[in-house]
């Protein structure tokens, strides 16, 4: 069996699957049910002051028949009085003291807030502190949550107030509601951060009802704009990870990674682009606390065949290979290549490049009167579309064609102007 | 026929009518929605080549997908008028489904049960699909309100032509009302589809038999074009003694009789014998369990191997009990005082020497005559033909095969045009509800280009 001990920031853990804030940690009775599912910690239910929550609040968005593509939500934080959560962080912590329980936290952007906050919290023995700077709906409209994530100065100053409090590492947890990320992920460094958790809630509407014309959800016939998580924001959050993991004023400062994640394959694409422990909050309320014992058995038993011994060897290796576009090989090749013999001949390849792409499959016929299909390949830019709506594995293989000297965006720029200097020159 | 999906797979010997009832249950939502995602919405997809009629299989599966359930019925009504009987009958397995290509990758999409499920939704709901087309001062008279004269009706109407079916029963649909068993095919289904024809204005004369409630001239003579599409007939004579006892039945009257209630209880306790391995002869002892015989078994003279009945059928019959007695003839029907059968003299037989044509021909075993104890036999050797009536109609055929012009559906008689069964044979077209209703478009659109001058089909 591999090792998934986890050290994030300095927080330790059986493993790096964490319960993200949210409804799945709101109370000791269900972090120490998912404790004993397998869960490795758990970010408490976002603690602050009381506040009430409207009855409606969640909503799904299904594709193609499958539900919870993506999950879209109208809560707050926490809407507990501050002592019973505490005094149940505290049970939870005794009983299981080898799992990290981290509270989140959000308050009004004043020192003594945050002092008052992080020095109660602390007294009932928490692994750490998640700064909740994300929260899309409702505490933005108060000055917090996103609303103070959103500006890099807040990020900056309110976590400077927690670090004057805190003895236990400070996670600030980022909104994705902004233009560049690594803005307000510099702000958090800045103000002395032990390490960055992304993403919260996607501002979002996740439909509209065709008989009533009322939003979904909608509270009394009124919505408002939620928070949309699950399979569908996978992407945008992966991407702000790595553009995250691969900024060096960050100086590589621990990653907390979530964003639809639901499966060991997901975690895993994370801690490659630089996650350190990986958090879910969709996924469970999906299915429960017991989708954490396959991804813990998915992932020991990938690193086991991968020949893997910790998580150091998987985490951010795959960073060197991001970059920006103009770094990229203008002079590689890669086109499409149909294997017959795996085909189904449902001819979506052929529309898709022929409607959509640049035209370059053929339907064919054989002399025996067999249909099948063939690229032309000096036609094919290697756009993948072929491969992507093809619905059978291994019918279409993106085949690698041997190019001229790599030669990137950059480099060709750089050879433009070196030219054009030395033409200056001979003159 | 997926036999997994069948609710009730008992039979009641009390409650007859409960064992006609539709076998297979309509998808439940979430089959429907997992079904219908499933399908991969091919480009120029095989099932669509498959299916006689050309239904444009991956549009209307996308508009279930969708939630269009009125679309996706009018995708499937429009190529095909029977289209709600069809999703029912027709052979999926070598048609549609059979060319799906997720038979390669994983299971064929349930093309049958899906277009059942949007038939059935348009049935529910009352839904008008189709409207008449503008009256172009033509007039059409149908003979046969079976699938093939239905359908050439339907097309005529929206292209605006003046329709009379002439239908010897008391009500129309042809075999699709009266001959295939209700627990695959409930009546009310057909009756929905001869609705939708009557709605566009085609006038439909019931009871009304051509040749002796009208005459072939009248028809021939008070029309612009004639449709001849009465299907085929009776079963013939087996030509061995015995045959009028009571207690010998023609397959096709005898399912008949189960289509609609009362059900005869004549059969409940009885041992049965079909002639015949054809699908007919399964449709009569399927249905002959379920009239509460005690024991049903086929009497075929060939094998396994060369039965005609489709694979589901035999499946079907297998699950039902059905028994089988290969290679074996009957010789004469045998019945006690009374006349009423009470056995079924047989010989055996075996598979001669392959002939010329490489076929194995059963012949007689010497000395092996054997009687089987049965109550009642049931004929299903086939169908014979109108003989009679297409010679009034001074039409050219072969043994009551009417021959045609393949492009136009044209017979000897340029006015008189022929779809269906009454075509089927020699060569010509196969015996399925689904080619009936394809041939009887294609005689509709010929009419129309003969006689109003445009090729285009019936307008959207
Ligand atoms: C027992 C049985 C089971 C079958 N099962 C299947 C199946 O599972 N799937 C499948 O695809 N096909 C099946 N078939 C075949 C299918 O029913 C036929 O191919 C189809 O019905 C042919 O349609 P049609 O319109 O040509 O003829 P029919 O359906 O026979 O309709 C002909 C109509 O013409 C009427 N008619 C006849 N003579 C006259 C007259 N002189 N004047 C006025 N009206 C007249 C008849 O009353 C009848 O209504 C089955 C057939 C039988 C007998
Ligand atoms: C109903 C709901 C409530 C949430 N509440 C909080 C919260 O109180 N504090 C917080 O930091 N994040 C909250 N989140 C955001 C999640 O912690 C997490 O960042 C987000 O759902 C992305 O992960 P996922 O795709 O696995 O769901 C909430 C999410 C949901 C769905
Ligand atoms: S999951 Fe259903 S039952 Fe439970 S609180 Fe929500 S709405 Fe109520
Ligand atoms: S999409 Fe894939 S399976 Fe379909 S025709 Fe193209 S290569 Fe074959
Ligand atoms: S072949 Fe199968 S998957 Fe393709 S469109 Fe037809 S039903 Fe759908």
């Amino acid at each position: 069996m591999v090792d998934l001990r986890t050290n994030f920031a300095g927080i330790k853990a059986p493993n790096p699957f964490w319960l993200a804030s949210a409804p799945p940690t709101n109370t000791g009775y269900q972090v120490q049910r998912a404790f004993e599912a397998g869960w490795g910690g758990a970010v408490w239910k976002t603690l602050g002051d009381p506040i009430l929550n409207v009855s409606s609040r969640f909503a799904g968005t299904s594709f193609n028949g499958q539900q919870v593509a993506g999950f879209n939500n109208i809560e707050l934080i926490s809407d507990r009085p501050l002592e019973v959560n505490l005094q149940e962080i505290y049970e939870t912590k005794k009983k299981y003291p080898n799992h990290a329980v981290i509270a989140s936290l959000m308050v009004e952007p004043t020192q003594e807030k945050w002092h008052e906050i992080v020095k109660k919290t602390q007294a009932v023995g928490v692994d750490g502190f998640e700064l909740n700077f994300g929260c899309p709906h409702g505490m933005a409209e108060r000055g917090m949550g996103a609303a103070s994530g959103q500006v890099p100065e807040l990020v900056q100053k309110q976590t400077t107030w927690a670090k004057e409090a805190a003895e236990v590492p400070v996670i600030v947890k980022l909104t994705p509601n902004i233009t560049d990320i690594t803005a307000t992920a510099y702000a958090a460094v800045q103000g002395g951060a032990d390490a960055i958790s992304m993403i919260n809630t996607i501002n979002s509407l996740a439909g509209v009802d065709l008989d009533s014309w009322n939003t979904i959800p909608n509270v009394a016939g009124k919505g408002a704009h939620g928070g949309y998580c699950g399979p569908a924001v996978k992407p945008i959050a992966l991407n702000m990870v790595a553009e995250c993991a691969r900024d060096p004023e960050l100086n590589n400062i621990p990653i907390s990674g979530m964003g639809g994640i639901s499966t060991w394959q997901d975690a895993v694409e994370y801690m490659l682009m630089g996650a350190g422990s990986v958090q879910v909050c969709t996924a469970a309320m999906h299915h429960g606390f017991s989708i954490v014992e396959d991804m813990v058995d998915g992932l020991s038993n990938y690193m086991e065949e991968k020949g893997l011994q910790s998580l150091d060897d998987i985490v951010g290796k795959s960073v060197p290979k991001y970059s920006d576009w103009g770094n990229l090989d203008l002079n590689f090749k890669t086109v499409a290549r149909i294997n017959n013999d795996v085909c189904i001949n449902c001819n979506k390849c052929h529309i898709a490049c022929e409607d959509t792409s640049h035209q370059c499959i053929d339907m064919l016929t054989a002399n025996d009167g067999t249909e099948y299909l063939e690229v032309r390949e000096e036609d094919c830019v290697g756009c993948n579309l072929c491969s992507i709506v093809c619905p059978v594995d291994g019918a279409i293989d993106m085949i690698d064609i041997p190019s001229k000297e790599p030669m990137t965006w950059n480099e060709r720029q750089a050879a433009i102007k070196q030219s054009a200097t030395s033409a200056k020159e001979l003159i | 026929m997926n036999m997994n999906r069948f609710k009730e797979k008992s039979i009641s010997l009390v409650d007859l009518e409960s064992n006609f009832q539709e076998i297979e249950p309509d998808l439940a939502p979430n089959e429907t929605i997992d079904e219908s995602n499933r399908c991969l919405y091919c480009y120029d997809a095989p099932c669509i080549k498959a299916c006689p009629t050309g239904i444009d299989i991956p549009s209307f599966i996308k508009k279930i997908a969708s939630g269009n359930l009125k679309g996706s019925a009018r995708v499937i009504m429009e190529a095909n008028p029977v289209g709600a009987s069809c999703s029912r009958v027709c052979p999926v397995e070598e048609l549609c489904e059979g060319a799906c290509v997720l038979n390669d990758a994983s299971m064929p999409i349930m093309i049958g049960n899906l277009q059942r499920h949007a038939t059935n939704w348009a049935i529910k709901n009352n839904a008008t699909l189709f409207e008449a087309g503008e009256d172009n001062g033509k007039s059409v008279a149908i003979v046969g309100g079976g699938p093939a004269g239905l359908a050439s009706a339907r097309e005529l109407a929206r292209l605006g032509f003046k329709v009379t079916i002439f239908e010897a029963k008391e009500k129309a649909g042809g075999l699709d009302t009266y001959g295939i068993v209700s627990f695959r095919l409930p009546q009310e289904v057909s009756l929905w589809e001869v609705e939708q024809v009557e709605k566009l204005g085609v006038e439909i004369r019931t009871n009304t038999m051509v040749g002796r409630d009208i005459s072939v001239d009248d028809i021939v003579n008070g029309y612009d074009a004639v449709v001849l599409a009465v299907g085929m007939s009776k079963v013939p004579m087996l030509g061995i003694d015995g045959e009028d006892a009571k207690g010998v039945y023609d397959a096709i009257e005898y399912v008949e009789s189960t289509k609609t209630p009362p059900f005869s209880k004549d059969i409940v306790g009885k041992k049965v014998a079909v002639i015949g391995a054809g699908n007919t002869a399964i449709d009569a002892a399927t249905c002959s369990v379920r009239l509460g015989a005690e024991e049903v078994n086929m009497v075929y003279r060939r094998t396994e191997a060369e039965m005609t009945a489709y694979e589901f059928e035999y499946e079907f019959a297998k699950q039902d009990r059905i028994g089988f007695k290969w290679l074996t003839q009957p010789v004469g029907i045998l019945t006690n005082e009374k006349g009423e059968v009470n056995g079924l003299k047989c010989v055996k037989m075996e598979l001669g020497e392959p002939e010329a044509d490489g076929r194995r021909r059963p012949k007689p075993v010497e000395g092996s005559e054997f009687v089987m104890e049965v109550d009642a036999v049931i004929k299903a050797i086939g169908q014979s033909r109108y003989v009679d009536l297409i010679e009034e109609f001074g039409l050219e055929h072969k043994w009551g095969i009417v021959q045609i012009n393949q492009d136009t559906f044209q017979t000897s008689n340029p006015k008189v045009y022929s779809a269906g069964d009454v075509i089927f044979g020699d060569g010509q077209g196969e015996a399925m509800v689904v080619t009936a209703a394809e041939q009887g478009k294609q005689a509709a659109y010929a009419i129309h280009k003969e006689l109003i001058g445009e090729t285009e089909t019936a307008a959207v």
